[in-house]
């Protein structure tokens, strides 16, 4: 069964008919030809499809694209303008966190809004005063982004640049 | 995926009226539990009815000075809540505690508590489970067992033939926080609003298993609102898993302790949030000392079903929600601790 939804990716705007059966992620990669959010397990347990879905990121892995109709979605491929580099995408970079770049979109993303999050004092569960102030220590990001998993364990330096872009000593 | 309907009625009343009239339909808020489950298989409805942009996503003071959480928040939201935060800090720490924040960002206060188990079997269409197919059986009873219920069954060795045999446990952190605060649940159905106190939503299998709740077809929850404590209250909520983050409960304990009042609700040892009446009914009143709690959770635990099954089974569940409990209530009661 079809249904029309029009959507926005990376700042381009997409109408089109789509079964009601089909994920957000799907129709990205599928049919509109947006493949930097990666398909990993499909069951939101990895992480690899990580985006901002209307600013926050979340899972187009487990999100029906018919209900997201008037969605506005920013890739990793779609945080800066071509051919520069957001913050996030500089410190993988100058941290060297990543090895075979799979996971490395929707950890980017997931970075972003991690850093969104801090910057409203939402507190994690690493958060030892849950009313105080947060800072973006090694056992906040690594709280905060265990839902972006790398299968080549770049994680130690994934922290710190997860750190260097939020901005922590 | 069974190819279904969708729908995004105007507003709650006809979403209800929807859901209603169609025998397998579903609502959709969050989905990061329907989705998976539709494309599982476990999940097969003829009609999804979208209500996440239907209800309120706001956190509201009520006059009494509790809290109305609305459907459509999500759970980053509620437990970024400065009023959460500072007053149901056993709420905010649950939903911290659960899931990813890309999940939580999702994941609704609506459809948290009406997720469904983490039993591998339930989620493997391959296997009888009669929680996803009535009267096929249960694969759990002498499986893998580490992450099911040892209250609330029927009996030692359940019988993994008969059709009521079911040793699921609810996987939802922050149901065990709600259970504790005896929050109560805003439902509207086909006949109406009712409310319902957040320990009565979920049931024990019984002769059932594939009921969760007790919701009837049709029945939407709009919120779920949070009662006002006592100046003084503490609460907390601690949770055991295997690994450090991102992980199901092996067991969790929600505690609120408020005047004489001592409530505990348990996560992870039963087919729906457990509260442990009967250790509540011996500390009500007494000093929380470790002795005294130890006894209490004792007698709370005494009727507890060990299930045998592959890596040991999960016995040690019973010593170690005991030892939770009296880790949680040493924190909230320091200068009861010895």
């Amino acid at each position: 069964m079809d249904a029309e939804v029009t959507l926005t990716v990376d700042g381009t705007r997409h109408q089109l008919p789509v079964d009601t059966r089909t994920t957000l992620l799907d129709l990205m990669r599928e049919r509109l030809g947006v493949t930097s959010p990666k398909k990993g397990c499909d069951h939101g347990q990895c992480g690899a499809c990580t985006v901002l879905l209307d600013g926050q990121r979340q899972l187009p892995c487990l999100a029906l694209a018919v209900a997201h109709d008037g969605a506005e979605i920013t890739t990793a491929d779609g945080l800066a303008p071509a051919g520069e580099l957001h913050p996030v995408q500089q410190a993988f970079l100058d941290n060297d966190a990543f090895q075979c770049g799979y996971c490395t979109p929707g950890q980017i993303c997931s970075a972003v809004g991690v850093i969104d999050e801090v910057s409203r004092g939402w507190p994690s569960h690493a958060t030892a005063d849950l009313t105080g102030e947060v800072e973006l220590s090694h056992d906040e990001v690594a709280e905060r982004m265990s839902g972006n998993l790398c299968r080549c364990a770049a994680y130690v330096n994934i922290v710190p640049a997860v750190q260097q872009a939020g901005g922590a000593r | 995926m069974k190819p279904f309907a969708y729908a995004r009625p105007a507003d709650v009343a006809e979403a209800v009226r929807d859901v209603a009239a169609e025998p397998t339909a579903v609502f959709l808020a969050g989905g990061t539990n329907l989705v998976d489950h539709l494309k599982l298989g476990v999940a097969r409805p003829d009609l999804v009815v979208d209500v996440r942009t239907l209800t309120s996503r706001e956190v509201t003071d009520l006059p009494d000075g509790g809290l109305r959480l609305g459907a459509a928040s999500t759970n980053s939201e509620v437990a970024a809540d400065r009023r959460v935060l500072e007053r149901y800090p056993v709420l905010a720490q649950a939903l911290l505690a659960g899931a990813t924040g890309q999940l939580r960002n999702t994941a609704t206060t609506g459809g948290n508590p009406l997720q469904r188990t983490r039993c591998v079997y339930f989620g493997d269409v391959t296997t009888p489970c009669n929680k996803r197919e009535p009267g096929s059986g249960c694969s759990a009873v002498g499986g893998y067992t580490r992450y099911h219920a040892v209250l609330g069954t029927t009996a030692a060795l359940p019988d993994p033939t008969a059709a009521e045999t079911c040793i699921a446990t609810h996987p939802s952190d922050m149901a065990v926080a709600l259970a504790a605060l005896d929050a109560q649940v805003q439902v509207l159905g086909p006949t109406g609003e009712r409310t319902i106190p957040f320990t009565e939503l979920h049931r024990l299998p019984g002769d059932d298993p594939s009921k969760d709740t007790t919701l009837d077809h049709g029945e939407l929850i709009t919120a779920i609102d949070l009662p006002p404590l006592l100046a003084g209250t503490r609460s907390a909520y601690r949770k055991v898993r295997d690994r450090a983050s991102y992980a199901f409960a092996l067991v969790s304990v929600a505690a609120v302790v408020s005047g004489t009042d001592v409530r505990i609700a348990l996560g992870g040892v039963a087919h729906k949030p457990w509260r442990a009446t009967r250790a509540e009914e011996l500390l009500r009143g007494a000093e929380l000392t470790g002795h005294a709690v130890r006894t209490a959770m004792d007698a709370e635990l005494a009727a507890a079903q060990p299930q045998p099954g592959e890596g040991g089974g999960n016995g040690f569940k019973i010593p170690l929600v005991n030892r939770t409990v009296v880790a949680t209530l040493r924190e909230l009661t320091p200068e009861a601790s010895a």
